[in-house]
């Protein structure tokens, strides 16, 4: 099995020290995290996490479940890049009379959709929000034109194939099974089972 | 109406009363039927300490003599009782101390809620005297850990903090507790106790369609065995366990942390699984056509190297911790859930069977064992005695009804392969974290878990010098500790991989101990040193007899070393009987 990049999507309760707790199960394995990016989700109270690694699926698959039994993690998802929606957010700083003076400046920014956030006498910032190769490429392009200050976000991703987390949850605020296992309602419909 | 809502009113504030966090502490261990704490003080935690006063007839406190002590006690009297182990400590330094105790309870799965007292909410971040970040040296460390500033938190946090440490797959929960919130005073509604956490599934669901998948595995099977762990016993299913294992007529072989949950002389007890268990189990392993494995986790102790590991077999695990499954070992069957849920299960489903040629592989394999190394460690020709043979003089007197705590080391293998144990919860050892010292705290917090069974601590000469401190806590308190050291005059584990495979570079092992009859004199406790076999029997019984706690100091052959062995980076069916096939 090869490494490649996955996208770790990670729903949780919105708890002080929740981020160590994640962040470690990584850093004790000695695996580097490429983007890490918080956000409130689409459920009020339930916090995001989207995290992205280079590494094998079966140590994707491991590090989900080491995730989801921190007991405030509700569901650790991970995905390839084609089953996910992604965008990271770079920042530009580039001297505003460079800008001014080179026409192909201009042009670069242009095809690469840069928007200008701030235009001051010494200085512009531009974003541009795509992929990271995207994003690199434009650091390449500006690097001889004097590129004072470069920075970008964690990547913030979608799951294709999600039905968003509302169902989700009522299945989790749905008490424990009772000490009847077979009576349990969910038992014969795997989808509706919780797996990892 | 609006009377109707008043009087409503008048009877909520009837039921609440003013209280402090401390108050409020302790009056949630009471709802929790705690009746033993163990703690040691200090300038942090002096407020539930002075709240602890006035409820010293309700709530126990053992006063330890380190904080380590502490934890390990607690670990000894979860372990030993079923019940959560409860831990007090100061900031700094007393939480610090915990961190050992911390690790090995997350490690073997162990119960146990911590409380540690912390500066002035004011004061956090400031590095105020004895000030130390306890929740972020803590967390790698521990099941689930929070901060509690305010003092309206803390009924709900420690009803969390007891829920999570008891249920699913068990472990260690610290509340650190800011001295203002210790301090402040607040209207107490009462102690509600916490059955779900929304987060939080501390039983994954029995899926049905696993049970029967594996149930037909089994009663397909030719070589069937099964290897269980301490799962069995922290899920308090062992009767479960055992009609699982008579109805199905295969072997069953056990972890370390396993040993217990059924007698040891069970017909179908097969012995114990692991770099120095027995050499059926470990060999049979890789014959074996189904490999049933319950409450366990494929610690590289027990697998050897993971590509010789039952590659020819089809593997059933039953596991209450997700995580585990395919964690070391891919399984055909993964059976999720809590084993007292799925044993049943699976029982209904599988036919009743005997195997007969295959245990006869078993008692073959016994027999090899027997000849090659038991006879030899319980019964030696030569004038040195042997750890073997103390157990043995043990086991008859103690007729394997005894609580049997053992630190980390030789000691450690000998007492786990030739203890008997008729009852679970007998065994407490450090397994997963190997913590040298962990005994004699842990015996002590066995003997609050059980004061109705003897506790006999086996302890080697390195471990007894790392926590002797807490004879202290014994000549204060008194809890019944029979101390048995098995005296080699090394550390004796190391000395033996040394010698084993670093050409007898003896490094740093030889230990001299001071005269521990005499240590323990000072602690007002009798003890006696025996190095002649003539006077072995007669000490023991001593020790047994004695009324209260005994320390007896057994010297044992220096270099005796303990087989069969799985050498480390080897498959378990190239196990050795002795140092000539190493």
């Amino acid at each position: 099995m090869s490494k490649q990049e996955y996208t770790i999507t990670v729903y949780t309760e919105n708890q002080i020290g929740l981020l160590n707790r994640i962040a470690i199960i990584f850093s004790r394995r000695k695996i580097n995290i490429d983007s890490l990016n918080t956000s409130p989700s689409e459920v009020d109270s339930v916090h995001r996490f989207t995290i992205v690694i280079n590494e094998t699926e079966e140590v994707v698959r491991k590090l989900c479940r080491q995730i989801e039994k921190q007991v405030e993690v509700l569901k650790a998802y991970y995905n390839t890049a084609d089953e996910i929606v992604w965008q990271e957010l770079a920042l530009y700083k580039v001297p505003t009379e460079v800008i001014a003076a080179e026409v192909k400046v201009e042009r670069l920014l242009r095809e690469h959709g840069a928007k200008a956030v701030v235009i001051r006498k010494d200085y512009t910032v531009f974003e541009v929000a795509g992929h990271r190769e995207e994003t690199d490429k434009l650091i390449r392009v500006l690097e001889p034109f004097g590129l004072i200050e470069f920075v970008r976000s964690g990547r913030v991703a979608i799951i294709k194939a999600s039905d968003g987390f509302h169902e989700k949850l009522k299945e989790f605020e749905y008490r424990e099974p009772g000490e009847e296992a077979i009576e349990n309602e969910y038992l014969d419909q795997g989808e509706k089972v919780f797996t990892m | 109406m609006e009377t109707l809502a008043l009087q409503k009113e008048a009877t909520t504030v009837q039921t609440t009363t003013t209280i402090s966090g401390s108050e409020a502490v302790l009056k949630a261990l009471l709802a929790e039927k705690v009746d033993t704490v163990f703690g040691y003080p200090g300038g942090a935690i002096m407020p539930i300490y002075d709240a602890l006063y006035d409820y010293n007839d309700r709530l126990k406190h053992i006063l330890v003599r380190h904080e380590q002590g502490a934890i390990h006690a607690a670990q000894g009297y979860a372990r030993v009782s079923g019940k959560v182990g409860v831990v007090f400590a100061t900031s700094g330094p007393g939480a610090t101390n915990l961190v050992t105790g911390l690790a090995d309870a997350m490690i073997d799965s162990t119960p146990v809620v911590c409380i540690t007292g912390q500066v002035f909410a004011h004061l956090l971040g400031t590095d105020a005297f004895q000030e130390t970040d306890v929740i972020n040296i803590t967390t790698p460390v521990t099941k689930w850990n929070y901060q509690v500033t305010d003092a309206t938190e803390i009924p709900s946090v420690l009803a969390k903090a007891f829920y999570i440490a008891g249920s699913g797959r068990p472990g260690p929960v610290v509340i650190d507790i800011t001295k203002n919130a210790q301090l402040q005073m607040f209207e107490y509604a009462g102690y509600k106790r916490c059955e779900h956490i929304r987060s939080y599934r501390p039983k994954p669901i029995v899926r049905k369609e696993y049970i029967q998948q594996a149930a037909q595995l089994i009663n397909g099977a030719e070589r069937p065995f099964i290897i269980f762990g301490q799962g069995v016993v922290l899920g308090k299913a062992e009767k479960e366990f055992l009609r699982f294992v008579e109805k199905s007529g295969i072997p069953a072989a056990w972890t370390i942390m396993g040993m217990g949950a059924i007698p040891t002389d069970h017909p179908l007890a097969a012995g114990m699984l692991g770099m120095h268990g027995n050499y059926g189990p470990n060999l049979l392993t890789n014959e074996c056509d189904v490999l049933i494995a319950i409450g366990m986790r494929f610690d590289d102790r027990v697998t050897g190297r993971l590509d010789k590991y039952a590659k020819q077999a089809k593997i059933v695990h039953l596991d209450i911790d997700p995580a585990e499954i395919d964690k070391n070992v891919k399984t055909a069957v993964p059976v999720w859930g809590d084993c007292k849920e799925t044993l049943p299960l699976l029982t209904e489903l599988i036919e009743q069977k005997v195997y007969p040629q295959w245990l006869q592989r078993f008692k073959d394999c016994q027999a090899k064992e027997d000849q090659k190394v038991i006879q030899n460690e319980l019964h030696p020709a030569g004038d040195v005695m042997t750890m073997g043979e103390v157990l043995r003089n043990l086991n008859e007197l103690t007729n394997g009804e005894a609580i049997i705590v053992t630190d980390v080391g030789q000691h450690q293998m000998v007492a786990c392969r030739y203890a008997k144990m008729n009852n679970t919860r007998s065994n407490v050892t450090s397994g997963g974290l190997g913590t040298m010292g962990f005994a004699l705290p842990a015996a002590i917090g066995a003997a609050y878990g059980d004061p109705s069974r003897t506790t006999v601590a086996i302890i080697g000469d390195g471990g007894f010098q790392m926590t002797l401190q807490e004879l202290g806590t014994i000549m204060q308190f008194k809890p019944n500790v029979k101390i048995m050291i098995l005296n080699n005059q090394f550390l004796g584990m190391v000395r033996q991989w040394q010698e084993l495979f670093h050409q007898r570079r003896y490094s740093f092992v030889d230990i001299t101990s001071p005269d521990f009859v005499q240590v323990a004199k000072g602690f007002g406790i009798p003890g006696q040193s025996v190095s002649d076999r003539k006077d072995l029997r007669s000490a023991l019984e001593t020790m047994i007899n004695a009324d209260g706690s005994y320390l007896l100091e057994v010297m044992v052959g220096k270099e005796n070393n303990v087989f069969p062995m799985v050498p480390q980076g080897r498959g378990v069916a190239e196990i050795v009987l002795g140092s000539d096939e190493v």
